[in-house]
């Protein structure tokens, strides 16, 4: 029997294969950051152990990191010890490491893709759940605890138990309008916050096909909030004209073996998923989350939904508890909601594409009055760029703060957080209760949503911009 | 990592489901950088007000966490697993999950234990009930054991042989020497490189 595209990538990595035992993987590629890596580098320096592999091993800082006055000390102590920490980590260990300030520094899942380091059939390890980015490129990518960062550090391998395969199949076109952050929410939304517990997902159809690496990546991002620790895409010729000429992408012979392997990196005909969704992309429409889970989504034309018109007990319970937490009222519709803040950046949405949309959109425009809009780039280089194109203007003109690269308001780590009981558009990947700050409250949002819900200052699509922007008059909260 | 065998202990009832792991340790408390120090941090925001349940006095000293569907989505902050564990959490009962705490989990000796959400409900009904009742998580057994409920849970062998013995993953794997370097022979020379060496 044939095998999928996950199982193809997993079988080459198996070092040791056993009855009784996990499978011990080989890790090609293992990226570090300043909060997931410290105690694991305590591990190793307690048993007197060294990175085994260097050459696969890159470490940046994102989490922690300002995103202004970044040529300054770092004001929070705590946090400035931790990047401390790393950077004496690396340095100890020969660990290669950009740094704030360095023109690679960014979102670890940035960096990866952009250096040409994230190669279709490699397994990808960090440990942050969102490493599941890096299956755009049919990479085996998945999020990994700080011991198994410290197992990675050691061995380059880890013992792990083969999940299941799902395939998510997208048909149809996907519509003027809808991007693929409107994709991952409403397929989140569909198969649950645990649909993906255990597997391995398989995007793949005539929708998949068609989107840029970057949409790719914002897709393969969410696997997690399915409760996927790893979602992939099989490499095409989009995949590869994405890595051509990138730095650490192979040069000549290299490069003709590793497409002619590549090529090989597709689910067989024949073979089979333990299980299967459908999704009809052209029945989508921009899609906004309402509640405390990334599953609590909805498409922008609807309306918070009744916790009663919930069978399920604990689901019912859980709509009840986040009505409670957003403070929000049910049957109120989504496009009435108002924010105080909008976000563009993260893992999810921080890349070059994601401002071009943002900015096209706000271009001759306001952020309304009483909102902030934050446009933080995934990567300095994603940041440079932008620069180029004068998008940084383009924002800065609108009323919006251009910022400098990192997680920043993604989970507010750094000071770039939302205060008690604000409200927040953002293009982020979780709107946990408190993600984004104490009391916060989230809006899962693309950031073509975002821009445009800046300048009306309730959540609205591009689509709302061309009749009377200003001119309405949103009621309720 | 110590060594789980048998377990018993007071239940704490947390009928919340999808509890991700920035409800169980906030981001803030990530800026540390040792495995101890989180129990503050434990549900900080739930904490703060004091109907929740850990601040109730009759859950004092408390051991084992009998949660909601979906725990510990989100994240793969280890530091959810040494909040439960600093705080003096041994187990945690649940219906389902999230995959990479529960790998945590099991990597560190919080012993995870699946049962099926009507034996969770009755588990959380005792434990509301009588707050003394103590629940027994046995994993030579295989069994979780309260007043009038005994559940038989599934974990692999592999697993359970490590939490028995308290066995550090990365011992284990060095054993395999000789296998990983066979593997970085054959690896093909296209595979990235982050430096040369």
């Amino acid at each position: 029997m044939g095998r999928t595209l996950a199982e193809k990538v997993w079988d080459d990595h198996v070092v040791r294969r056993a009855e009784g035992e996990p499978d011990l993987l080989f890790i090609d590629l293992h990226l570090l950051h300043e909060v997931t890596s410290p105690q694991a580098f305590d591990g190793l320096r307690q048993a007197g152990r060294p990175v085994r592999r260097l050459d696969l091993t890159i470490a940046t800082e994102d989490h922690n990191t300002p995103t202004l006055d970044i040529d300054k000390p770092i004001a929070d102590p705590v946090s400035r010890a931790q990047l401390e920490t790393l950077r004496k980590n690396c340095a100890d260990f020969g660990v290669r490491l950009h740094s704030l300030g360095d023109v690679e520094q960014g979102v670890v899942h940035v960096v990866g893709p952009q250096l040409g380091l994230t190669q279709p059939g490699t397994t990808v390890v960090c440990g942050d759940s969102h490493t599941s980015t890096h299956g755009a490129f049919g990479a085996l990518a998945f999020g990994i605890g700080t011991s198994q960062v410290e197992h990675v550090l050691a061995t380059q391998t880890l013992p792990l138990a083969r999940p299941k395969t799902m395939a998510i199949t997208v048909d149809g076109e996907l519509p003027d309008g809808v991007t693929a952050k409107d994709l991952i929410l409403a397929i989140i939304a569909r198969i649950g916050t645990g649909g993906g517990q255990g597997y391995i997902l398989e995007y793949r159809g005539p929708a998949i096909e068609k989107l840029s690496m970057e949409a790719r990546m914002t897709i393969c991002n969410m696997s997690i909030e399915a409760g996927a620790r790893a979602g992939m895409i099989a490499p095409d010729e989009t995949t590869f004209a994405y890595l051509k000429g990138r730095a650490h992408a192979p040069e000549g012979e290299d490069w003709d073996a590793a497409v002619a392997y590549w090529k090989t990196l597709r689910t067989d005909q024949d073979a089979e998923f333990d299980a299967e969704v459908v999704i009809d992309g052209a029945a989508l429409s921009p899609f906004v989350t309402w509640g405390t889970n990334p599953g609590q989504g909805l498409p922008l034309s609807a309306s918070v939904p009744d916790p009663a018109s919930y069978e399920d007990a604990s689901e019912r319970l859980a709509a009840e508890k986040a009505l409670e937490y957003m403070g929000l009222d049910a049957g109120q519709p989504l496009r009435d909601i108002k924010v105080d803040t909008v976000f563009v950046g993260s893992c999810t949405n921080g890349r070059i594409e994601d401002l071009r949309a943002a900015a096209s959109i706000v271009e001759g425009r306001k952020v309304a009055d009483g909102v902030r809009m934050l446009v933080v780039p995934g990567s300095a280089r994603v940041g440079l760029q932008a620069v180029s194109e004068g998008l940084d203007v383009v924002f800065k003109e609108a009323g919006a703060e251009w910022r400098h690269a990192g997680c920043s308001m993604c989970l507010g780590m750094n000071p770039d957080q939302l205060a008690p009981g604000e409200r927040s558009a953002s293009t982020s990947n979780r709107n946990f209760e408190g993600r984004q700050g104490k009391g916060g409250r989230t809006h899962l949002v693309s950031p073509q949503v975002a821009a445009a819900t800046a300048v009306l200052g309730h959540l609205a699509s591009p689509a709302d911009l061309s009749d009377a922007p200003a001119a309405r008059t949103p009621a309720g909260v | 990592m110590e060594a789980f065998t048998t377990h018993t202990g007071r239940a704490v009832p947390l009928r919340r489901s999808n509890v991700d792991t920035d409800q169980i340790i906030p981001a803030h408390w990530l800026k540390k950088v040792t495995r101890d120090g989180f129990e503050d941090g434990l549900f900080e925001a739930w904490r703060k007000d004091p109907s929740f349940i850990l601040n109730q006095p009759e859950r004092e000293g408390a051991t084992v966490l009998v949660a909601g569907p979906d725990f510990g989505t989100g994240s793969s902050r280890e530091h959810a697993v040494w909040a439960l564990q600093n705080y003096g959490f041994k187990a945690v009962v649940s219906s389902r999950f999230a995959d990479i705490f529960r790998g945590n989990s099991l990597k560190n000796g919080l012993l995870t234990v699946v049962l099926e959400q009507k034996i969770v409900d009755a588990l959380q009904e005792l434990a509301e009930r009588d707050p003394q009742a103590e629940i027994t998580v046995d994993l030579e057994a295989r069994e979780v054991r309260a007043e009038g409920i005994t559940a038989a849970f599934e974990l692999d062998e592999n697993a359970r042989w490590r939490l028995l013995n308290g066995l550090d993953d990365i011992s284990i794997t060095l054993q395999n020497e000789a296998d990983i370097t066979a593997y970085e022979a054959k690896r093909p020379s296209h595979k990235p490189r982050t430096v040369q060496v």
